[in-house]
């Protein structure tokens, strides 16, 4: 076990510092000096602190230093083999994983209730999907885990598949069977690809639900930046013994920037080392304030905060708890609803509301103090917006009809046809409310009456539809 | 020796006092807790840096969120004092025999435990039988009281710090449900005299006053609150400040003071121009 202690990069940023260098070289802002402005935002240290890459600084196209040695200090901390720092937010480390395991035409098995870059990623390498279709939680709204027995029946009948990709958890804290899932994949040969956007946290505290890395995946993408606490859009890729290293580093430099800011990689070394030295404490708290949360929001009925309960040995294989999810229909009010007013009544803005849930980000950050805010604004919401619930839309998962590869059907000719006329007709762009930015529709996809539907209801309570190549969502491409 | 200590108004202006000595430094789990002791203000305490409470100033507080709903509401049995940890608002309510029970709620064990150790005669107030001490946050302790209290008065000063929670719509909300049909509550305003506090004080109003369907506003002048002018906010279900209010029944308890009188309740209802600007403001904001 190396010494988690050791930040190496953040420590040669400050060796860096002290040296007093005189920059020829770029950012052209010259450690500030060139746009006052800048500084007075950010201070003085900030922006000293993003540089360009340089001997003593590494470079992180090509680590053989200081960034070499805070990967692998990160790969350590999180179990795996290799690690590699990333600055295009997890987005890129999802892409990348496919990126390193598909080619044009190679199929993957995954949810359909992915990320969208991770569909992205089959528009522009070609890759073809098998959807998984995942059961969905009539009461609450949402998708569920990846069911073996699915996985079993999709393998079987897709063996020339080459990977399977799996979110773990999702959004709103459901995970699957991680070990089931790799032994079914690997048996087959196929790889495993894990999206763990909402589990980076998973490796640091026993309780959690077990990590992509411990139950043997072959790739995990963690975004740091959320429950890990680095700046918004580092990210990082975890790889396990079975992937060669060297090509996936070819593939990441293949869309990566070369000028990799120091302020997300500094940022990565140091959670890294916040994790390893205090995580299990400090998940072990958040476990706790969230917990509480869940129990004073269920007291004030009407209000569904839902915990391990959901658990059933297949959809819902485990269920991280500090994933705060509420559900509110039977306040008669959308999740979006609920999200609106509580930011612009009560000044307390969460992660996201859909068409019958609310997710409350609970982190490393939060104090118990801010968590009464939050479950007071609720009991308030409930005395002064509460009402009739008939004619509310049920949010069910509509499953998708592939009808066109990504790919194919994205770069096709197509035409613009207003969104309530194009039943029957094949999407060739993306459909989706963000967040979460799980796609409604993808490219390829059958437009349903039930899509139409949902995105008007959805466009109406409030949700942030976007995707299409029409700005405010009108149109749609489809196959001409 | 020179020893000062600075209460930072705004970030250009502070009041300084000079201080004697320190007595007591500590940081309890909310907030760092300091207890000095001076010529001009005598002791006083200081909580993340900020003075709030001095035994100078300090009755300025206690009576006015104490007698002005007093001398308005005609019969108060249950009151609950939310932030009022030194006990010097428990100890005014003490003097009228009608209240029956008085909650007092204090998020930190720590400003109980100073209080009671440097401010014993003001302390006194939280050792009467009807108060009931209760260590928990404000928000959380008032969220499932439904119709129980004929008063509140939020005793917590700073819209910034640690009580920030206690200026929230949502709190203003479960005050307006713990409180009987009939009840009020009083709470600190701020001062409306710097940019910043100005907003904040704007704020406040503009969420008490879509909540209750009496709101006003009065004022007292205060040495150590920033600018040494304060605000308080008079909410209510039913009585108003000055049309219910009773002089003669309220002089006929012939309770002491040292800052509140029959006159002075009116007076302080009437607001320079500029704050009554600042509130028409906040009432008018969509």
């Amino acid at each position: 076990m190396s010494d988690q202690t050791k930040a190496p990069l953040y420590e040669a940023l400050e060796r860096f510092r002290k040296q007093r260098i005189v920059p020829f070289d770029v950012p052209g802002h010259k450690r500030g000096r060139g746009n006052p402005e800048l500084v007075q935002l950010l201070g003085e240290k900030c922006v000293g602190l993003d540089v360009n890459s340089m001997k003593p600084l590494d470079d992180l196209c090509h680590p053989s230093s200081v960034i070499r040695e805070a990967e692998s200090l990160a790969a350590e901390a999180f179990g795996a083999a290799n690690s590699f720092f990333m600055v295009g937010g997890t987005t890129s480390a999802v892409q990348s994983m496919i990126f390193s395991v598909c080619k044009e035409g190679d199929k993957i098995i995954m949810p359909r209730n992915v990320h969208k870059s991770a569909i992205n990623a089959l528009v522009l390498c070609g890759a073809i999907p098998v959807y998984v279709n995942p059961e969905v939680d009539k009461n609450l709204g949402i998708s569920l885990g990846m069911e073996p027995a699915k996985l079993e029946q999709a393998v079987k009948d897709n063996p020339d598949a080459v990977a399977v990709l799996v979110n773990n958890p999702t959004y709103y804290g459901i995970c699957s069977d991680m070990r089931s899932i790799v032994n079914i994949a690997h048996s087959r040969g196929m790889k495993v690809l894990a999206d763990e956007a909402h589990g980076t946290h998973f490796s640091f505290n026993d309780d959690l639900p077990v990590s992509a890395m411990s139950a043997g995946a072959d790739m995990s993408a963690v975004s740091m930046h959320k429950s890990g606490g680095s700046l918004t859009q580092s990210s990082i890729l975890l790889l396990n013994k079975t992937v060669n290293a060297d090509y996936v580093r070819q593939i990441i430099n293949l869309t990566q920037t070369t000028s990799a800011s120091y302020l997300l990689m500094s940022s990565l070394d140091i959670s890294r080392r916040n994790l390893a030295l205090h995580g299990r404490e400090s998940f072990r708290n958040v476990m706790e304030m969230a917990s509480y949360a869940r129990g004073e929001i269920n007291a004030i009925g009407d209000y569904y905060a839902y915990g391990k309960e959901l658990i059933n040995g297949t959809s819902v294989y485990d269920f991280d708890v500090t994933k705060l999810a509420v559900y509110t229909r039977d306040l008669g009010l959308a999740g979006i609803e609920v999200y609106d007013i509580l930011r612009d009544e009560y000044g307390i803005q969460i992660e996201f509301g859909d068409i019958s849930n609310i997710l409350a980000y609970v982190s490393i950050g939060d104090r118990l103090q801010d968590i009464e805010r939050l479950v007071g604004a609720l009991d308030d919401i409930k005395r002064l917006f509460k009402r009739d619930k008939t004619g509310m839309l049920f949010a069910e998962y509509i499953a998708p009809k592939v009808e066109v590869p990504p790919r194919k059907a994205f770069y096709s000719e197509k035409v613009s046809l207003p969104l309530k006329e194009a039943e029957g007709k094949i999407c060739t762009e993306f459909v989706m409310c963000y967040p979460p930015g799980i796609p409604v529709l993808a490219p390829g996809e059958l437009i349903t009456k039930e899509v139409i539907e949902y995105v008007r209801y959805a466009k109406e309570k409030g949700c942030n539809i976007q995707g299409t190549e029409d700005f405010s969502v009108e149109k749609i491409n489809v196959l001409r | 020796m020179e020893m000062w200590f600075s209460d930072i108004h705004t970030p250009n202006i502070k009041l300084n006092i000079r201080v004697k000595k320190q007595l007591f430094s500590e940081r309890s789990d909310i907030q760092q807790v300091d207890v000095f002791e001076s010529d001009d203000l005598g002791k006083f305490i200081s909580l993340d840096g900020e003075v709030v409470f001095s035994e100078a100033d300090e009755f300025i507080y206690d009576e006015m969120v104490t007698h002005v709903p007093m001398a308005v509401h005609p019969h108060v049995k249950n009151v609950l004092v939310i932030g009022g940890g030194d006990g010097g608002v428990a100890k005014e309510l003490c003097r009228y025999p009608e209240i029956e029970k008085i909650d007092v709620v204090e998020e930190d064990e720590m400003f109980v435990y100073v209080s009671r150790k440097f401010f014993p005669e003001t302390a006194d107030g939280l050792n009467d039988p009807r108060v009931n001490l209760y260590i928990q946050d404000g928000l959380k302790f008032i969220r499932n009281k439904v119709g129980e209290y004929d008063l509140i008065i939020n005793d917590s000063t700073d819209p910034f710090g640690p009580t920030e929670g206690l200026f929230t719509k949502e709190f203003y909300g479960s005050c307006y449900k713990a409180l009987n049909d009939e009840g009020i509550m009083v709470y600190q305003h701020g001062s409306p005299f710097y940019d910043e506090d100005e907003a904040e004080c704007r704020k406040m109003h503009r969420k008490v006053f879509r909540c209750f369907p009496i709101s006003r506003v009065y004022q007292a002048h205060i040495p150590t609150c920033s600018s040494g002018y304060w605000l308080f906010g008079f909410a209510s279900k039913k009585y108003h400040p000055l049309k219910d209010f009773n002089p003669t029944k309220w002089c006929a308890r012939n309770i002491p003071t040292q800052y509140y009188t029959t006159n002075l309740h009116t007076g302080a209802f009437m607001l320079p121009k500029y704050v009554e600007e600042i509130l028409k403001g906040a009432e008018e904001e969509k």
